[in-house]
């Protein structure tokens, strides 16, 4: 049983290129919107506008296209499963029939369409996710929720938890390796048995685990706490976020982009 | 038992850009019945070296050998390596999970597929070997029990599986004198009482020269001495120190007290030697 020190959250890839200058808020918001573009257009022609307006970002970020892959290889038995799903679920006329199942002209259709849009999804979250520092992404999440402080929404707590679980999950992966072999050295094996037996196994690695944890939790509390923390109120910030003119063009071309997919009807 | 590490070498994450050579051209060979320390500076690779010995990793390059057998010929072997070698990591106490300490140190029996009774009698001698009395802490649980008492469980869980080999990293760390005492009197009775092999990787110099027969120090994934304690801290001292260890108290007075024209052997390894050799020379005087 391996596991790597080394795992990357979001998997940030570094380069030097105008999309990664932009504001993290910018790329949060214009992310946001796309998402939500995809799921009120309802047209072909629309989804090939936002398609290309990914590619054309992708392309800019200088961040090779075999990462935004990377991203959607997990999901791809989600995206089959949703395909077939609606392929025989969708009432229309009959073009196939297979034992109790008919396949459909309209389920087709509805099928590649809600395809091509978990597909499109996973690429804009990606781009954001490739492009975007989990520090600047915090950061970003901070600031914009922030707006909502008049109705109590505890922006700054939400980033500083966000930001100590990413700091924390190369340290757990550490500790389950850990685990795990001082459980082997006492002859536990987790390479056999049937599944109960597998999922049982697993009980003496997770309970250490999370007392682990929350022992570590207790103690960076207080070592915060040792060093003054107290929240966000009147905290300063190292660096500082700004809208430049390159951000203002990008968020404007978005919006228009969106436009033009979501009411252009062909 | 005989263990014999033929040119291993290991490296994490190999083959990827943050590749760490731990690990370079280890020959060692260890018999029954002996008891080795190994020293080194912090992230020469000893708990890499231990967990080689274990079975729980394995070499990138070379062989280990467990009497005469290559462990990892044949994958089965592993299980058989893991009941013969009992290792005890650095803080074992954080891999406690069960609710008594009895089941805490039962677990490695019945991973063996031991039956329930014989779980029984091994649990209770496990527990004397580390001197708790069965009774008075077999419903407790692990997690009740100050750090010396944890420790002692969390050996005492890995002496349940009656292992031929014992090794230990540094099992004083972060204890107090009293307890950590204890625990050393108890690695004592292991080796003189119950005959066991013992490996003892400790930062503590005093508690190498004290109890170790044999002394193996590693610098950078290497071995750069293995001979008895004796010669090592007697001949190698501008070796010791160049890597950045010390030499235990006692032995670095009657060094000093050498240096300086008194008529002492240096060649010390506990304070009732020290007492002796100065007497002799208070007398001689
Ligand atoms: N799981 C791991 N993944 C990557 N590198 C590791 C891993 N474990 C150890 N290393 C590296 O291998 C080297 C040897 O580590 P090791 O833990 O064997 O040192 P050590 O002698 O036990 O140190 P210490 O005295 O601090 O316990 C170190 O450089 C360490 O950073
Ligand atoms: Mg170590």
């Amino acid at each position: 049983m391996k596991f790597s020190r080394n795992i990357t959250i979001g998997q940030y890839i570094y380069q030097n290129s105008l999309i990664h200058k932009l504001d993290p808020r910018v790329k949060i918001l214009t992310t946001i919107l796309v998402i939500i573009s995809l799921f009120l257009i309802k047209s072909w022609f629309g989804f090939s506008i936002i398609a290309l307006y990914l590619f054309i970002n992708i392309f800019l970020s200088k961040v090779h296209p075999k990462f935004v892959l990377k991203g959607i290889k997990p999901l791809i038995i989600i995206i089959i499963i949703t395909l077939i799903i609606h392929f025989f679920t969708t009432p229309g006329e009959v073009i196939y029939h297979i034992w109790i199942l008919n396949i459909t002209k309209e389920g087709i259709q509805r099928g590649l369409f809600i395809a091509v849009r978990l597909f499109l999804l996973i690429v804009a979250t990606s781009w954001l996710t490739l492009t975007t520092s989990p520090i600047a992404l915090t950061d970003g999440i901070e600031r914009l929720l922030s707006v909502l402080k008049f109705i109590k929404v505890p922006a700054h707590e939400i980033a500083m938890m966000m930001t100590i679980a990413l700091r924390f999950i190369p340290t757990l992966m550490e500790e389950t390796e850990k685990i795990i072999k001082a459980q082997m050295a006492r002859g536990a094996d987790f390479e056999s048995g049937n599944l109960i037996k597998r999922i049982q196994n697993f009980l003496p690695i997770i309970i250490p685990l999370f007392i682990n944890a929350f022992h570590r939790a207790d103690e960076l509390a207080i070592a915060m706490e040792a060093r003054c923390y107290r929240g966000g109120e009147g905290r300063t910030h190292y660096r500082k976020l700004m809208i430049s003119i390159a951000d203002q063009i990008f968020f404007i071309t978005t919006l228009f982009v969106i436009l033009i997919a979501y009411l252009v009807v062909l | 038992m005989f263990i014999h590490l033929k040119n291993v070498f290991y490296t994490y994450n190999l083959h990827m850009p943050f590749q760490t050579e731990a690990l370079k051209s280890i020959n060692i060979m260890i018999e029954k019945g002996e008891f080795i320390g190994i020293i080194g500076h912090t992230g020469c690779g000893k708990t890499t070296l231990l967990q080689l010995i274990d079975g729980l990793l394995e070499p990138t390059e070379g062989q280990i050998l467990i009497d005469g057998i290559d462990i990892h010929k044949d994958r089965s072997k592993l299980k058989e390596v893991r009941k013969r070698i009992g290792l005890a990591f650095q803080y074992p106490e954080n891999q406690f999970f069960e609710e008594t300490i009895y089941k805490e140190i039962a677990f490695g029996p019945k991973n063996l597929g031991i039956s329930d009774d014989k779980i029984k009698d091994m649990v209770k001698n496990a527990l004397a070997m580390v001197g708790m009395d069965y009774y008075l802490y077999k419903d407790r649980s692990p997690f009740s029990l100050s750090g010396g008492e944890m420790r002692r469980v969390a050996i005492a869980s890995i002496l349940a599986i009656d292992p031929e080999v014992i090794i230990l990293d540094e099992p004083t760390a972060s204890l107090d004198a009293q307890s950590r005492d204890k625990l050393l009197a108890l690695i004592k009775n292991l080796y003189q009482r119950y005959n066991r092999t013992i490996i003892l990787v400790s930062h503590n110099m005093e508690i190498i020269a004290e109890l170790t027969r044999r002394l193996i120090v590693m610098e950078n994934g290497r071995i750069m001495m293995d001979d008895t304690p004796r010669k090592i801290f007697q001949e190698s001292i501008e070796k010791l120190e160049s890597i950045g260890l010390s030499l235990p108290p006692v032995t670095n007075l009657m060094y000093k007290l050498k240096k300086i024209g008194k008529p002492v052997n240096s060649g010390i390894l506990t304070v009732e030697e020290a007492k002796e050799e100065i007497l002799k020379m208070v007398k001689k005087k």
